[in-house]
């Protein structure tokens, strides 16, 4: 009996990660770029941050209720649980590649220009390398609040750990509970320490944003 | 003889406008091989829109200009600038590079072999006094405000430009220091042939490095004039500059 438990906390663990990999990594894919083009439209840009500020308020929940009845987007199932964890990891993403583009110092940008470099030059050798501990520090923020947000995706039959805190909840079995969260809990502080860690290594200059 | 076949750049009518306002009024300015030319002028006055207009940071908005006799709008403006050395007050390193990599920028986007692009920035570091041995693999932040402008000096020069663009190069740093480098750029540039465009604020930096001096009022020129003559003080704005010394130079 405790070593299918075990079994289970593993398979559902994996499950966990697997939403969370593939949403991060789909809200990476269209954030750094994204960003890379408002750094280029100031006019888009407050208009884009509005929209991912108001899609940070709504409640999770929520969110994964009313992607429910979308037609190709919502129904029940992981897909519908992606696209729910993307639109709330995108936010922080877009931010810090904005913040860290921008935040090049001018003497440098304006050098760079000077010195005959193309605008392609300027973003590749010298805009993103120096912007890559903030994009860093916002993947790892969105990273971790990715891995808590999932276990709300089992309401939608996507699976992951949250299977047993709903269990758990609806059977008034605060253990079942523990056995989704603790290792939730866990998996958010690894995911924490080690991209922090990614980011100490891939910041020689120690310019760091946050 | 053509009289403008040996500049290597030429103003003509040029006038800036940036959003409403009109930063520059009808200037007209030849720059000689091997001439030193110092815009002057008080803060606000477009000496640095000026110069910005040379290499299309800014564009002009009436007038041209001519690089080597051929107008800067006809020039593919990365290449025009890679002919182009530019200095900035806080010398605008990579801070991401190494000093090498920094001084290396230009030969390596015009291509160069790596062989040719190590021996010419062995060459500028040992000319601007940072031997590359001691120097060329360290950090722009673990130099000091004097040594980064000399790395700012030998990129500038890495591709052997024809003219060098100089915006308040050193007025950032310490008196010593900044007479230390004068000097030295001064050296520099006649041992190298150099034309320079050179914007300060610094009457007495002016009365050292030029050939010329350009005195620049509300965008428009007040008075172009050789240092000696320049002492004369035949403007009223000359003359402001010149009773300024006794307060340090700056006006």
């Amino acid at each position: 009996m405790s070593s299918r438990f075990g079994s289970q906390i593993l398979a559902l663990s994996l499950e966990h990660i697997e939403l969370v990999l593939v949403a991060i990594g789909v809200a990476a894919a269209i954030a750094v770029p994204g960003a890379i083009l408002l750094t280029r439209r100031a006019g888009l840009r407050r208009g884009l941050l509005a929209f991912a500020n108001v899609v940070q308020t709504v409640p999770s929940l929520a969110l994964f209720g009313f992607l429910l009845p979308i037609p190709f987007i919502g129904g029940i199932g992981k897909h519908t649980a992606i696209i729910a964890l993307c639109l709330y990891a995108l936010l922080p993403i877009l931010r810090s590649t904005l913040v860290g583009i921008l935040g090049v110092d001018a003497a440098v940008r304006e050098s760079a220009v000077a010195m005959g470099m193309t605008p392609r030059q300027v973003l590749r050798q010298v805009e993103l390398p120096l912007a890559i501990p903030s994009i860093l520090a916002g993947l790892r923020i969105a990273t971790v609040t990715t891995i808590g947000t999932a276990t709300i995706a089992a309401a939608i039959g996507a699976g992951g750990l949250g299977v047993f805190i709903f269990e758990g909840i609806a059977s008034v079995d605060s253990g079942m509970i523990l056995a989704g969260a603790v290792p939730a809990a866990l998996m958010a502080i690894l995911a924490d320490e080690g991209l922090e860690w990614v980011e100490r290594r891939w910041s020689p200059l120690s310019v760091r944003a946050f | 003889m053509n009289p403008t076949a040996s500049a290597v750049l030429e103003i003509r009518n040029l006038s800036c406008r940036i959003g409403e306002r009109w930063i520059l009024h009808n200037i007209n300015l030849t720059v000689g091989a091997g001439e030193t030319v110092v815009l002057l002028g008080r803060s606000g006055s477009g000496k640095t829109t000026l110069l910005k207009c040379v290499n299309r940071l800014v564009e002009p908005s009436t007038g041209e200009i001519l690089f080597q006799g051929r107008s800067t709008a006809e020039w593919d403006p990365f290449r025009m600038r890679r002919s182009m050395g530019y200095v900035i007050q806080d010398a605008g390193l990579f801070p991401h590079w190494t000093v090498a990599a920094n001084t290396g920028l230009v030969p390596k986007l015009e291509s160069w072999e790596l062989e040719a692009i190590d021996k010419r920035v062995k060459l500028l570091l040992d000319a601007v006094g940072l031997p590359y041995a001691e120097f060329g693999h360290r950090y722009p932040r673990e130099l000091s405000g004097g040594q980064k402008q000399r790395v700012g000096i030998a990129r500038a020069l890495a591709a052997d430009p024809l003219l060098l663009l100089l915006d308040e190069p050193f007025a950032a740093l310490d008196p010593i220091t900044r007479f230390e480098l004068q000097k030295h750029f001064q050296t520099l540039r006649a041992s190298m042939g150099k034309a320079a465009l050179f914007v300060t604020h610094d009457v007495r930096e002016a009365l050292m490095l030029a050939t010329r001096i350009v005195l620049l009022k509300n965008g428009s020129m007040d008075l172009v004039a050789t240092p000696a003559n320049f002492l004369a003080g035949v403007t009223d704005e000359a003359r402001a500059f010149l009773a300024s010394i006794e307060n340090g130079g700056e006006a």
